[in-house]
């Protein structure tokens, strides 16, 4: 209990920097690390001025007690993250694990189709279904080789590996439909497809699969506050019906989400987050405690 | 012994109360109404005519003894009149400001049959104020007996039964999902009606109790409620999660951009300071608003737009002014600040701008029928009288539902609607474990919450087999 009692926060035990955009940080939390499962996420505040915001559980080590997120800095707050957080500083706030888990377990053959920011968070997936005893494929995509992390890690957990680069300087020419494509024709047996990354990403892997009439999930990122049914925020169009990702997902079947609606919610703070982006990277030029 | 006082010798009007003008409020998140003077309390509790047997006490949902606490400000013994309000009352700085006096103590005092009735809730606060800036607070002696507490929630229920239970000797340890305690009073109600430092301020009081608050804490997903009992070594729980999952209309467009609960609106306001500089919580307001709802949910909405510089606020309700289930001085307050009240007046549908975002809403008119179920006239649409207006953001304020969270990770019992199910003693399905507040009741109110709080408290000590000795708080 005492890392939740710690007035200063939860600790950053590891660091590891993929790209200039996206890095890794390991955080202290035997409590967290005990109780997730994989397609879980957490909500996280940097400091007492910061914003919520949520990542998906990437890792989680019982023995050591932490958990891995792994973040793409695309904002004010994953830019900030990026420049303050090194090891043995603290997150002010570390809520979670949130969502329901994946439901794994009675599937033959799987294939995880990770893309963008996407690739970590389906890594605990991987691994939970190799551990329920399917056969997993794993297809993961990057822009080019230099960005390509955690090869070894899915190679060590899947029974194939197949790697997407836009420019093909590593692995498959193309995006990770492309892959997808390949694993289904390979194996015809597939019984579930998971994606996770951008929606754009998760749309084109739905229709992909449709076709085929093959169940396939996907975590959605609806923008989100609480992240424990509170403020509907983060409701998404399945079916018919209106959910919401932080209680009744994140994952959700691909075929009956609206990803056109999700889409277009995203984008419901675009003016202030650019205007806060630019003050924050204005405020670091001028070499400044950053203001806001 | 002096004369007995009489409707006839006391004074007719109530005193007169501070308040910040209109004008000047809308611009700033201070308090709306101001304490009472010292003199301006001492002459309302003038008023209270001391009856025999006070009808007020029996219309407060805990009991306070008003006539005592008021009869200790005639005599300018401000201790004592906090000492006997906490007998019954925690939070007198938080009741005071935000119980439906109307329909509660207020409404039930004799004066009111003739005058104003005597103003309980602002003589409350004047002593729960008093208390804080003194920095009075009645812990008792308190033999620890061993046993481990577990609270889930840290709102109003939550923290009346972790004070009755740190009373009795129990380690109690509150969890909250969220960064900081304090439930609907933190993230729900607005500081220009019940100010953050007030929260805190009552929240240090039971830690002076020695009550642990752990926040970041979502039970149910990090450890369960059955963890708590077979694992984590906690003799009993109490469950008080509240009511806070927002429902929609299931009209055309309802999800666009530019609609959102009011708990999402308040939330990015008052927890996440979106409205103070330096904070980055983003919470872009509309020029045109429109509030759907007259609870006090819906006027905290509107006041909060207001605030942040939207232009137009308009508030729609199906039924009548007479039928708002918000306090009156809410109503008043939100009308003094150019709120546009759309009584009798339903949406049909929220107007897509082809980006996206809202350019306007259909409603209907509306006109009362029949009493229903809950003894209120029914709204019937008027034909023929749907109409258009414009506006940019549109804020739903309907009601709420149970959390789901605890249902999903425990076996406890659930009611029909998800709410947790209990006996008249508050006890769960799971043994050791009782719950309490708006995740028992729905939506409720502080006064209510705190009042179940305190009646799990008593069963959980019958339970524990301790001694209920009703300590002096
Ligand atoms: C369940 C879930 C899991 C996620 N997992 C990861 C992860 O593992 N790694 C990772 O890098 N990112 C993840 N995200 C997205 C991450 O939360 C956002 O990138 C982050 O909030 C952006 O904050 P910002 O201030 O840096 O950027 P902003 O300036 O706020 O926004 C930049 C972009 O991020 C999107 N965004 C903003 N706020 C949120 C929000 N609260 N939730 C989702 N998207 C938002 C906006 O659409 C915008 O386009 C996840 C989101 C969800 C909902
Ligand atoms: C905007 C607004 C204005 C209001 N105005 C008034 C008013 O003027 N007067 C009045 O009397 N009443 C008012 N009410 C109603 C009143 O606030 C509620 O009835 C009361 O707060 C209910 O108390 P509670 O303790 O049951 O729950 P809450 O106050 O809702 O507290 C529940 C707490 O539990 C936490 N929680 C939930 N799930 C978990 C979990 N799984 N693990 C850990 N923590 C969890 C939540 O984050 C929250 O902090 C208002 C309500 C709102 C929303
Ligand atoms: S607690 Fe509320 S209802 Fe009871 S006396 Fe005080 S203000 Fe009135
Ligand atoms: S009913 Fe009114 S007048 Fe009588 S004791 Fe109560 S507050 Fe005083
Ligand atoms: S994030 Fe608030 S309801 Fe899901």
């Amino acid at each position: 209990m005492s890392s939740l009692l710690d007035s200063r926060g939860f600790e950053i035990v590891a660091r590891q920097d993929f790209s200039d955009v996206t890095y890794l940080l390991e955080v202290r939390h035997p409590l967290m690390a005990k109780a997730a499962r994989a397609g879980q996420f957490v909500i996280v505040m940097l400091d007492d001025h910061g914003e919520r915001i949520p990542l998906t559980i990437a890792d989680f080590d019982r023995e050591r007690g932490t958990i891995t997120l792994v973040i793409q800095a695309v904002g004010k707050t994953t830019r900030e993250m990026q420049d303050v957080c090194r090891v043995g500083t603290f997150l002010h706030a570390l809520a979670g694990p949130m969502g329901e888990p994946s439901h794994i377990g009675g599937q033959h053959r799987v294939v995880c189709v990770g893309g963008g920011l996407g690739v970590a968070p389906i890594f605990p997936q991987a691994r939970a279904y190799k551990e329920a005893g399917a056969h997993v494929t794993a297809v993961v995509g990057f822009r080019t080789k230099d960005l390509v992390f955690w090869e070894d890690k899915f190679r060590a957990c899947c029974d194939e590996v197949i790697v997407c680069t836009d420019d093909g300087s590593v692995g498959i020419k193309g995006n990770v439909t492309e892959g997808l494509r390949q694993a289904i024709a390979a194996h015809p047996d597939v019984d579930e497809v998971v994606a996770i990354g951008p929606p754009i990403m998760m749309k084109a892997c739905a229709e992909t699969t449709r076709p085929h009439k093959i169940k396939t999930v996907v975590s959605l990122n609806p923008i989100m506050v609480d992240g424990t049914g509170m403020c509907g925020g983060c409701r998404v169009k399945i079916g018919d019906g209106i959910k919401f990702a932080c209680v009744d997902g994140p994952d959700f079947d691909a075929h009956q989400v609206d990803f056109d609606d999700l889409m277009v919610r995203l984008k419901r703070f675009a003016a202030t987050e650019k205007a806060a982006l630019a003050k924050y990277e204005e405020s670091c030029r001028m070499g400044r405690e950053p203001a806001a | 012994m002096a004369k007995r006082k009489t409707i006839r010798t006391i004074p007719r009007e109530r005193a007169e109360v501070g308040e910040q003008d209109p004008q000047v409020r809308v611009q700033n998140f201070y308090e709306v109404t101001l304490r009472f003077t010292p003199e301006q309390a001492e002459l309302e509790a003038s008023r209270c005519i001391e009856c025999p047997r006070p009808a007020c006490t029996p219309g407060c949902p805990v009991g306070v003894d008003i006539k005592g606490f008021i009869a200790k400000i005639a005599a300018n013994d401000l201790r004592g009149a906090y000492d006997v309000i906490t007998q019954t009352n925690l939070l007198p700085a938080v009741c005071g400001r935000v119980c439906p006096q109307e329909n509660q103590c207020e409404g039930a005092c004799v004066v009111g049959n003739q005058l104003a009735p005597v103003a309980i809730g602002r003589l409350e606060r004047f002593v729960g104020d008093t208390a804080i800036a003194q920095g009075w607070s009645n812990v008792p002696y308190i033999e620890p007996n061993g046993f481990k507490v577990g609270i889930v929630g840290s709102g109003p229920a939550g923290m009346a039964c972790a004070a009755d239970m740190a009373k009795a000797g129990c380690d109690v340890t509150v969890f909250e999902a969220f960064h900081l305690p304090g439930g609907v009073l933190r993230y729900g109600i607005p500081d220009f009606r019940l100010p953050n430092s007030v929260v805190d301020a009552e929240i240090r009081n039971l830690e002076k109790l020695g009550v642990k608050f752990v926040c970041n804490t979502l039970v149910g997903r990090l450890f369960t409620i059955e963890q708590m009992i077979e694992e984590m070594g906690f003799h009993a729980v109490f469950v008080g999660t509240g009511a806070g999952y927002p429902s929609f209309m299931g009209i055309p467009g309802d999800s666009l951009n530019g609609v959102l609960s009011a708990n999402e609106l308040l939330t990015r306001c008052n927890m996440m300071q979106a409205k103070d500089e330096g904070f980055d919580t983003p919470l872009p307001i509309g020029a045109k608003v429109a509030v759907i709802g007259a609870g006090n949910t819906a006027m905290d909405a509107m006041r909060v737009c207001k605030r942040l510089g939207a232009e137009e606020v308009h508030c729609i309700y199906r039924r009548s002014r007479n039928e708002a289930p918000a306090r009156i001085e809410e109503v008043h307050h939100a009308e003094q600040e150019g709120i546009a009240f759309h009584w009798l007046t339903a949406p049909v549908a929220i107007l897509d701008d082809g980006k996206g975002g809202v350019r306007g809403m259909r409603c209907i008119k509306m006109e009362l029928g029949e009493p229903d179920a809950s003894g209120r006239r029914k709204p019937v649409t008027v034909k023929g009288s749907e109409y258009e207006f414009a506006c940019d953001l549109v804020v739903v304020a309907i009601g709420t539902n149970a959390n789901p969270i605890i249902g999903q990770t425990s076996k406890i019992a659930l009611d029909k609607r998800g709410y947790i199910a209990t006996d008249a003693d508050l006890a769960t399905s799971l043994a050791g474990v009782y719950a309490g507040g708006d995740i028992v009741t729905g939506a409720a109110t502080v006064i209510k919450a705190m009042g179940a709080g305190r009646t799990a408290a008593r069963s959980m000590k019958k339970y524990l087999g301790l001694r209920d000795t009703e300590t002096v708080y």
